[in-house]
């Protein structure tokens, strides 16, 4: 952990993306240079899945909660910003009505409904986007914490709350545009959504905001709070018996985790044009794990690179070979798992043993694995009795 | 067995009558015991008896059905939770090695010290020189100054095993709970551990549970053995060997 | 004239006559509900009156005409006379009258343009081209189409048509089509049929039919303002036996009334009432047993591998789905070859699900999920990563669209019981999940592997020190899990699609089951799914489908935070040490 790594990774973000936007801007179409509109636009979509897999990454890597859910947060974010694109369309719509927007009046609505209010605001929508996702987090979190719910039935309960916002979301009556979301968007903050300098604009922003949440991340893990967060993944009871409460430093960790996702799913709306309830499919959520576990759990750079990694791949392999993408992201889970469980990153990491941060060994093998996880199963319990 | 009546101002650990049924299990049956202030005791009886749920009840992790702890004069340990018992100044030391595999010996120790434990606290925490000054400390006392910047995961056992010694002395606890320290400690590493619980003890109470006789002779304090979740008998190692009640518990007669 | 012939012989026409006022009861005198005494007396007293009235209001010439040809009023211009004629040729007991009444409801009656003296009436077969004389059935030549003209009915007449028909099939020679007539009349009642099924039930030997006339005689009654109040009270009863829902609305037509008879009604219907809400909370619990059950077996298998053994197999759902594809593979070789027995092919589908899903399950264990054992989170990855790639494999060989897979004959259909309506599907599934699970718990409790299942849960390593090979226990519960898992799959493909999807939408359910249930518990696993079935299912009209499963989940998750373990958490030293 040097001084050196801190900012490297955002200089090479920070950089890569200017080129970008450079060549786009800066060359000639005809160039050889010219980098097109798609790709800048791929970019930007792949720096808002980084800010994803970053706040994935602060919750498994270091604090041991392996969320399914994290996809939620993101979406909600979305919904947040496409509330807002969607009031910034105003009187273009297919009903040409200021007040309401075009599935409202589809629907028959009459006023716009109290939760809409504010959201022609940009700055409220992006209050919003921070504050939805992590008051969701927050009580979620709360409770789950408190009683001291873990392993894998936390992961079970995070894929379950982001299930019942999919079913909830695709409901017309929840005024959110149901099966269909909302798209259509015409501007952001006046300037025209489709044209080349906004999303070149929004990609640069994005790269801004993933450097801006790496050293955040950076700044969170190095801290003592980063350390006991860490100690409490290892052996959460030695933290409880040394006085720390757990369930507080997961649940500052937690919400603070769904507010970034709930960014980077803010940045990606405009960026994609549309945002829906698929959003919140539970498949989402695992695909934003294996890019931190591809990455390398517990290293922030490797959750970045997992999510570009990965998402180039899911670009390049669905052009070329359709049917073979779900082979791969399917091998990917199995082959990470099981060879590489330390991900890019990690494995690189662990040569220089000063630096690496997860246990080196003495995972727990055969019979005594088995032991240990049924005891895990049991042991999640609320009152976590154990006599003699 | 003189039954005390209530906590005196020499008293740091009081339980009585204290129950505890597991599914129809009695673990803990109407148990009473008193520790005076910078005592150290010795608590054996065969398995089952009772010793860790004992250990459990004191430290908050199980609540027993019934029965008073009380820690010092007057506060009542049934009503809080691990940290909060923490805090008040009871260390636990477990059976198996428990530390932080993925920090260093120095983060080990430094996140053991005491201080603010709180979630805003250690967000805006800085290394302080005193801190520096009584890691080292404990460093020294504990023998791992040349290892303070291993990861904890890479210490043999017996190693582990000290460092967590080290980290229950960082709490500064007043009362020192000792679950089987010396499981799978060599001979010499055995002698040292009995060294450094002495020394511990000179300013501080020690409960230690062991099945090691040799290393409870060492120890040479007041023993107490448990019995299906009660006192079965208390007094010297020579004494406890004597009553017959314990060698039928032992025997098994 | 007496009233016997009145009742009997319906081939007199002034028995026809006589019976004419009841057609138009508003227009009959209160007098009429005298004191009738018994039925028959009652009868006759109606045709004398009836017969009086005709004289008194002068239609005699006409109606000569209608007794002597009842089909001549069919003729008319008059809906009115239409009415009348049709009620008229429905009581008349002509054999003709049924195709005649047919084909005027069929618009295919014809009769001349302009009236000729013989009321001509013809029915068109617009099929065949040819006519025939409505009153004999001879065929005729066509007539000249300009002077003939297509008899109309309106919706007076259609209603006529209907209670006449009714009344028509009172008379079949099927027992059971006498009694769907005389349910038809209880479901549409009208003074005009009383007559027709007074004379049906003094004849009727079927009991059920005569149940049905029962019934159906006390509606007319109760539609009959000039029926007398004792009548109206025992018709009361007796429409209350019925305790349904057409009883009710019959019932609640008397809200009107005064008197004992609406103090009748209403106790009726406030018994009635109580009745239907039985029946209806009986169905909310059975099609939540119908849920729970499917429930049930898409989790019981995932009670096994994650109950016993801790593994998170998220492949869980695909093993159901490859269940149902071999279902659909087994029934295409049915089809192919033996499209005879395509009845027994879930039969065949069951053993083949088992072993086909059981064996992929020892392969998933051996390849894989072995390498995995002590990290339940990675564990939970790759097995994820596994069903991604099965649902791929899927689409590739059998494509993405849903297959069509058959239901036997045994198990279409459904049957009433009481208030409920069983679907033989459904039920056949409650029927399939018992024995599916006494067959599980047998396997656990009476057979060496289950002895050594028990063995390896309660203390893997005693039990690897008395010699059990705990790597191969471990093989056979996962594949018994996967087995488990595909059965389920051919319960499945009989209520819902066969898709590369199916898998998916049940496993969040089924980890909720076994979550809810406990982990590693059997009867926790059914209890929970029933219990979710029923609080489903219980939810669906209050909050809608898709707001009762978001509640649920909520519910569930809420629950996980209060009792961490479960309803019946695994409990005891021996697992917790």
């Amino acid at each position: 952990m040097t001084r050196l790594s801190f900012t490297v990774t955002p200089v090479i973000i920070i950089v890569v993306a200017a080129i970008l936007a450079i060549l786009n801007l800066g060359t000639p179409a005809t160039s050889a240079l010219h980098v097109s509109d798609f790709v800048v636009g791929l970019a930007g979509k792949y720096l808002c899945y980084a800010m994803l897999a970053l706040a994935v990454d602060l919750v498994w890597g270091f604090a041991g909660i392996l969320t399914l859910g994290h996809a939620a947060f993101f979406a909600l974010g979305g919904y947040a910003m496409g509330m807002y694109l969607t009031r910034e369309i105003g009187a273009r719509g297919v009903y040409a009505n200021a007040q309401l927007p075009d599935f409202m009046i589809f629907l028959g609505w009459k006023n716009l409904p109290w939760y809409w209010h504010g959201f022609a605001h940009f700055p409220f929508a992006i209050v919003m986007a921070l504050i939805v996702p992590g008051v969701l987090a927050a009580i979620f979190g709360f409770f789950a914490f408190r009683s001291r719910v873990g392993g894998v039935y936390l992961s079970i309960i995070t894929q379950a709350l982001t299930y019942a916002l999919l079913l909830a979301f695709f409901r017309n009556d929840m005024g959110f545009g149901g099966n269909n979301g909302m798209t259509d968007f015409k501007d952001i903050l006046g300037a025209p959504i489709g044209r080349s300098s906004t999303g070149t604009a929004l990609m640069v922003i994005s790269a801004i905001c993933t450097a801006l949440a790496y050293i955040g991340a950076r700044w969170l893990t190095g801290s003592r709070f980063g350390k006991v967060m860490v100690a409490m993944r290892d052996a959460e009871s030695r933290t409880r018996f040394l006085g720390y409460r757990p369930e507080y430093y997961k649940l500052v960790v937690w919400t603070l985790s769904a507010m970034l996702a709930g960014i980077g799913g803010a940045l990606y709306v405009p960026q994609v044009g549309i945002i829906n309830p698929s959003e919140f499919a539970p498949a989402n959520s695992i695909e934003a794990v294996i890019w931190v576990a591809v990455g390398g759990r517990g290293t922030l750079s490797g959750a970045i690179l997992g999510a570009v990694l990965v998402n180039l791949g899911k670009t390049i392999l669905t052009g070329a070979l359709p049917g073979a993408w779900l082979y791969a992201l399917g091998g990917l889970f199995i082959l990470v798992t099981i060879f590489l469980p330390r991900g890019i990153v990690g494995s690189l990491r662990r040569k220089n043993a000063r630096d690496a941060i997860l246990p080196t060994s003495d995972e727990p093998q055969g019979i005594a694995a088995i032991d240990s996880v049924q005891a895990d199963l049991r042991e999640s319990g609320a009152e976590m009795e154990k006599p003699a | 067995m003189n039954q005390p009546i209530g906590p005196t101002s020499d008293t740091i650990l009081y339980l009585s009558g204290v129950n505890k049924t597991f599914d129809g299990f009695r673990a803990i049956n109407n148990l009473s015991i008193t520790l005076d202030r910078g005592e150290m005791r010795a608590v054996i009886g065969p398995n089952g008896a009772g010793k860790s749920t004992m250990m459990d009840i004191i430290t908050g992790k199980t609540r027993p059905d019934a029965g008073r702890v009380v820690f010092g004069a007057s506060t009542d340990l049934t009503r809080m939770d691990e940290p909060a018992i923490a805090s008040l100044g009871i260390g636990r030391k477990f059976q198996k090695p428990t530390v932080f595999e993925s920090h260093t010996v120095w983060d080990n120790l430094l996140l053991a010290l005491a201080g603010d434990r709180r979630a805003r606290f250690t967000l805006r925490a800085r290394r302080t020189a005193a801190e520096t000054e009584k890691v080292e400390a404990l460093l020294e006392t504990i023998r791992l100054t040349s290892h303070r910047n291993r990861l904890a995961a890479n210490l043999s056992h017996g190693q582990k095993q000290w460092l967590e010694i080290g980290m229950l002395l960082a709490q500064d606890p007043q009362l020192l709970l000792v679950d089987e320290p010396v499981a799978g400690m060599t001979d010499s590493e055995t002698e040292q551990t009995a060294h450094l619980l002495r020394d511990i003890n000179r300013t501080r109470s020690v409960v230690v549970v062991e099945h090691d006789m040799a290393f409870v002779r060492a120890l040479g304090v007041k023993v107490t053995v448990l019995h299906e979740g009660s006192v079965l008998s208390e007094g010297t190692l020579d004494h406890v060997s004597a009553d017959p009640r314990v060698i039928d518990v032992y025997l098994g007669r | 004239m007496t009233p016997a012939a009145c009742l009997s012989d319906r081939k007199s026409p002034d028995a026809v006559l006589s019976l004419r006022p009841s057609h138009h009861p508003r227009h009959l005198p209160r007098v009429m509900a005298g004191k009738g005494g018994t039925r028959r007396g009652f009868a006759s007293l109606c045709c004398a009156l009836a017969l009086t009235l005709f004289l008194v209001f002068g239609g005699a010439k006409a109606r000569a005409d209608t007794a002597a040809d009842p089909y001549a009023g069919l003729a008319s211009q008059s809906f009115d006379s239409i009415v009348s004629a049709v009620q008229a040729v429905a009581l008349s007991g002509d054999a003709r009258a049924h195709q005649v009444l047919d084909a005027l409801g069929n618009n295919a009656l014809y009769t001349w343009r302009y009236d000729r003296p013989d009321h001509a009436l013809f029915i068109h077969d617009p099929q065949t081209g040819k006519w025939l004389n409505a009153r004999t059935g001879d065929p005729v030549h066509a007539p000249p189409f300009m002077q003939v003209r297509r008899i109309v009915a309106n919706d007076m007449v259609k209603n006529a048509l209907q209670t006449a028909t009714g009344v028509l099939d009172l008379s079949s020679p099927d027992p059971a089509l006498r009694k769907a007539a005389a349910s038809a009349i209880f479901a549409n009642p009208a003074a005009a049929t009383l007559p027709g099924v007074r004379h049906a039930l003094s004849i009727e030997k079927n009991p059920a039919a005569r149940a049905a006339l029962l019934q159906a005689e006390a509606a007319d009654i109760l539609s009959t303002p000039s029926a007398s109040s004792d009548e109206r009270l025992a018709a009361i009863h007796a429409v209350a036996a019925r305790d349904d829902m057409p009883a009710r609305n019959l019932l609640s037509s008397l809200q009107g009334e005064h008197g004992p008879v609406a103090t009748a009604a209403a106790a009726a219907i406030a018994h009635i009432d109580f009745t239907l809400r039985l029946w209806s909370w009986l169905e909310t619990v059975y099609y939540g047993l119908s849920l729970g059950s499917v429930l049930l077996l898409a989790a019981a298998g995932l009670a096994i591998t994650f109950g016993v053994m801790g593994v998170i197999n998220m492949a869980h759902g695909e093993m159901v789905m490859i269940g149902a594809y071999v279902t659909f593979s087994v029934q295409q070789v049915f089809r192919a070859y033996i499209p005879d027995m395509f009845g027994s092919s879930l039969i065949v589908a069951i053993p083949a699900a088992f072993l086909v899903a059981g064996a992929i399950g020892i392969l998933i264990e051996r390849c894989m999920i072995r390498f995995l054992y002590g990290r339940p989170l990675e564990t939970l990855l790759a097995t994820w990563g596994l069903s991604l790639i099965l649902q791929q494999a899927i689409r590739s060989i059998f494509g993405a669209e849903n297959q069509n897979v058959g239901t036997p004959d045994w198990m279409s259909g459904y049957f009433a019981l009481g208030g409920l309506t069983i679907t033989l599907n459904r039920l056949a599934i409650i029927v399939f999940t018992i024995i599916v699970l006494a067959a599980l718990m047998a396997v656990m409790r009476y057979t060496p592997l289950g002895l050594r299942m028990r063995a390896v849960t309660q203390n893997r390593r005693m039990a690897a020190s008395m010699g059990i090979r705990t790597p191969w226990i471990d093989a056979m519960t996962f594949g018994l899990g996967s087995g488990i898992a595909g059965i389920a799959g051919v319960a499945l493909s009989q209520i819902d699609n066969v898709s590369p999807n199916l898998g998916q939408n049940y496993i969040i359910d089924s980890f909720m089951v076994v979550v809810f249930g406990g982990v590693g518990n059997l009867w926790g696993t059914t209890l929970a799914a029933l219990v979710l079935g029923i609080v489903n299912k219980a939810l669906e009209p209050v909050a809608g489908a898709v707001l009762g499963k978001i509640v649920v989940l909520v519910l569930i998750i809420l629950f996980i935070q209060r009792r961490p373990r479960g309803l019946f958490p695994v409990k005891g030293r021996a697992v917790e040490a």
